[in-house]
């Protein structure tokens, strides 16, 4: 027997959902292969970039997040935007041995001895601005 | 035998079947649960330049074979979704049973991927990297389990036409279950 709530809720319009795996398993193809060129930069877009393309893909089109009510996107939004600030709260705490008016103790944080010695490589002004 | 349900499954709030935004409910506290140990992980790692050599470690073929895994039970688990609307309950229970042999082969895989690595003595302790590696791929991994017990409750009564509803909840979670995978395999698996 159909659900009620099921029963009142509009049908999903026709999909191609293979070709949709399709296009799926062809970024996942680009992903793998995207590192082996070996340039930084074709890594990151290979690898991140394909990752957003792919996640926008299911979510559109497996979880019909397009044809679903405006509240559930905000609700997600809202969600992905704690991580946002999560991070630029937390980060320059983590990522960086010392800032403008402070720095780590090395009694007290552990501080990777290879982040200090890429930061011993920038100018003082630098090191500075990234706070 | 009582017909009576809960009315929590037959009310839509919000013009959403209560079922439905539940499912979004927990979905939203999902990413704040997966997104501070990725935000954290993102963190570490560009404050961590020494992970890199830790992280080759890693099997990338082993992490692409379970990602094409996954987007292919997701596959399945939308076409259980469409058979659940044409009121097809049969269909779309085989397609969910095809979603869990999915979920069980990705974590088998896992399984055999964990062994040789732990064989080799990353362990849980061996380091940071591997400490995010086990506490994200494991939490991740315990969803894939969830997802696959609930799912054979689904099955079973969407076999019988019955509650039709959840094979399109259970869809939901299972597609958010893919893309926090999708997120994990270039953070674990690809950035060496």
């Amino acid at each position: 027997m159909a659900h009620p709530a099921h029963a009142e809720h509009p049908a999903h319009p026709r999909r191609n959902y293979v070709k949709i795996w399709a296009i799926l398993a062809g970024l996942l193809a680009v992903s793998v292969t995207g590192p082996m060129v070996g340039i930084r930069v074709v890594t990151l877009i290979a690898a991140f970039g394909v990752a957003l393309v792919k996640a926008y893909l299911v979510a559109k089109n497996f979880m019909h997040l397009d044809i679903e009510k405006p509240i559930v996107g905000w609700l997600l939004g809202l969600a992905l935007m704690l991580m946002v600030l999560l991070y630029s709260g937390v980060a320059p705490d983590v990522q960086k041995s010392a800032g403008l008016r402070w720095s780590k103790s090395d009694k007290f944080h552990y501080v990777s001895p290879q982040l200090q010695k890429a930061e011993k490589g920038q100018p003082e002004h630098e090191r500075g601005a990234n706070h | 035998m009582s017909s009576a349900r809960t009315i929590a499954t037959t009310r839509s709030a919000m013009g959403i079947p209560t079922g439905r935004l539940a499912v979004w409910w927990v979905l939203v506290s999902e990413i704040v649960i997966f997104g501070g140990i990725l935000v954290s992980y993102v963190m570490h790692r560009l404050g961590h330049p020494e992970w890199a050599a830790e992280a080759a470690h890693t099997n990338t073929w082993a992490g692409a074979f379970n990602t094409l895994v996954l987007l292919t039970s997701s596959l399945s688990a939308v076409l259980g979704h469409q058979a659940a609307e044409s009121g097809n309950g049969p269909k779309a229970a085989r397609m969910l049973y095809l979603t869990c042999l999915g979920g069980l082969t990705f974590l088998t895989v896992k399984a055999f991927e964990w062994t040789n690595e732990i064989r080799e003595g990353f362990t849980l302790q061996a380091g940071g990297f591997w400490s995010y590696y086990y506490a994200a791929a494991g939490l991740h991994a315990f969803h894939v389990l969830c997802g696959c017990i609930i799912m054979l409750f689904v099955a079973a009564s969407a076999k019988k036409n019955q509650d039709l509803h959840r094979v399109e909840n259970i869809g939901i979670y299972w597609h958010f279950v893919d893309i926090v995978w999708i997120f994990l395999f270039p953070l674990l698996y690809i950035a060496k």
